[in-house]
């Protein structure tokens, strides 16, 4: 038996002892030479990168230092912030209804849902903000106030924001319904759950593990597409630094000031949404 | 306000069922009455609707013609002279909490622990208190041998344990008619037998039950009466001794020659 194994090296060799055994045996793992290399590289180019922009005085550090917690900054930021908030908020109620209608066996009610994503979806917000910034041309009058007085830049600003970011929300939101079971729901039935119940306690809870990753993405991109409104004069972030270099002409340095707080607001949003998404993860594999 | 129909000790009546998807016909015609407190098993192909219909007692899937009642009751609708009315689904949802279905695939909840799984239907569907609802859970949890297992969430438990603890959530809303779809179907050899246990516990306390399966040692050994279905058919039924060891009708032997 022995004496074929030697002759015949593909059958498979005759158990080992375990005093001359596979117990003795030393795994050693592959050298990973690539990556020590890219570590290196990318290493000096940063230390390059690094070395150009602190020692450019153009960059005007000194300049970003003195205006980084000036009160016009931080009143831009905390505006910046809770426009934010607010529109997330509002955009996710109204899309969450969207996605509702958009999944109803009501035939109507589906259209009204197709229609509404598909009108915000199809023009730019731009022109959409543009467009409620004027709306006074159309109806200079609403419940016999005048349009202006009404609706000032930040009102237009949240509604124009809203109305928006609802229709994407809305397709988030109906992505998630339908990555729940059609079981799930089955059972809900069976043991008599109302259809709210069914959607707020059965349905949505699973649909969150779809949801949150995509809607992170959207409060991180609403936080920098807030932005866009320092074209009606809304003075968030953006708009506050445009002030002041108007004024001073220290144009990059106080780009910089809000571009430093964008990235720092949208890194704390990051850590929020890993937390959001354990929490969502709870009884499936990911949870650990 | 309901309709009563047919004797008294008729738990289900199912008349003259017809049910198609789209041009398949998958019901044609079925007549079938399960008395109280005994179990019926179905056995067929797969393809003979067996499942389906299971699942048009609990008005899971409408019924294109004819009527099922429960505990003499309709079920989905409301009989006025010669024409069924669909009821509203609010009034759909409660009748259904009598009847208890077990799937295939257990569809526990999974983001609900053990225990929440079981309070949930009686506390939201039949406004039980809280702390009732709880006791009972646990109760019915012992009575499944998971005690232990209250706060698990369903992943974390064995195909056999979660199926267990579904039959549970169905009893926990005490219906007067439990339903099973292929219960042991999805689950790995070694753990039918669990399943088949508390099955078999809860029809020697004289619980009301259709079973669908291709357990034909259970069918033998629990079922009152055995039922065989093909092509939206019933071929035959009667008590198992009958049906599975004399078959009547040549497709019954086909199948049984299979499968034994």
């Amino acid at each position: 038996m022995s004496a074929q194994t030697d002759t015949l090296p593909q059958s498979p060799p005759a158990p080992l002892a375990k005093s001359d055994g596979a117990d003795r045996l030393r795994i050693v793992p592959a050298r990973r030479t690539g990556q020590w290399t890219a570590a290196v590289a990318v290493l000096a180019l940063l230390a390059l990168v690094l070395n150009s922009v602190i020692r450019n005085d153009a960059f005007q550090w000194d300049v970003v230092a003195d205006y980084f917690t000036t009160a016009a900054v931080l009143r831009g930021l905390g505006l910046t912030l809770w426009l934010t908030a607010l529109v997330m908020v509002l955009g996710f109620a109204l899309g969450t209804l969207l996605a509702v209608l958009r999944l109803s066996a009501n035939r109507v009610l589906r259209s009204v849902g197709w229609g509404y994503v598909w009108l915000f979806r199809s023009t730019p917000i731009l022109v959409q903000l543009l467009f409620w910034f004027n709306i006074g041309a159309l109806y200079p009058q609403i419940l016999g106030v005048r349009t202006v007085n009404l609706l000032g830049p930040v009102t237009v600003a949240v509604i124009g924001l809203t109305l928006h970011e609802a229709a994407y929300a809305a397709e988030v939101v109906r992505g998630g319904i339908l990555s729940v079971e059609r079981g799930q729901i089955e059972a809900a039935q069976s043991l008599g759950l109302g259809p709210w119940r069914r959607f707020h306690r059965i349905v949505l809870p699973q649909a969150m593990r779809s949801i949150v990753p995509p809607a992170g993405n959207m409060l991180i991109g609403t936080l920098k597409g807030t932005s866009i409104v320092s074209i009606i004069a809304v003075q968030d972030l953006l708009y506050s630094v445009q002030l002041v270099y108007h004024r001073t002409y220290q144009v990059i340095p106080l780009l910089l000031v809000a571009t430093i707080w964008y990235a720092v607001v949208t890194s704390l949003l990051s850590i929020v949404q890993h937390y959001v998404e354990r929490h969502y993860a709870r009884g499936t594999a990911g949870a650990r | 306000m309901s309709t009563t129909t047919g004797t008294t000790d008729a738990m289900v009546e199912i008349r003259s069922v017809h049910k198609s998807f789209g041009s398949v016909e998958v019901l044609r015609g079925i007549d079938l009455s399960v008395r109280t407190g005994e179990v019926t098993v179905v056995l067929g192909p797969s393809g003979s609707g067996k499942s389906t219909l299971l699942r048009t007692i609990n008005h899971l899937e409408k019924v294109d013609r004819g009527w099922i009642s429960v505990d003499g009751t309709l079920v989905g609708y409301r009989r006025d002279g010669d024409k069924l009315y669909e009821l509203p689904e609010r009034e759909v949802l409660r009748r259904r909490t009598r009847i208890g279905f077990v799937f295939q695939n257990f569809n526990l909840f999974p983001h609900l622990t053990v225990l929440e799984n079981l309070v949930e239907a009686p506390v939201a569907a039949l406004g039980r208190p809280k702390k009732e609802a709880v006791a009972a859970a646990e109760k019915l949890l012992a009575r499944v041998g998971l005690a232990d297992r209250a706060t698990a969430y369903s992943r974390q438990l064995s195909g056999g344990q979660q199926q267990r603890v579904a039959i549970a959530r169905a009893l926990a809303l005490e219906p007067k008619l439990l339903l099973f779809d292929e219960p042991t179907s999805a689950l790995d050899p070694e753990l039918v037998g669990e399943v088949l246990d508390v099955i078999k516990d809860l029809a020697l306390q004289g619980t009301t039950m259709i079973v669908v399966t291709h357990e034909i040692g259970f069918a033998r050994e629990v079922a009152d009466t055995v039922v065989f279905m093909d092509e939206g058919r019933i071929v035959e039924q009667g008590a198992p001794g009958d049906v599975l060891d004399r078959p009547a009708h040549e497709r019954t032997r086909a199948f049984l020659s299979k499968v034994l």
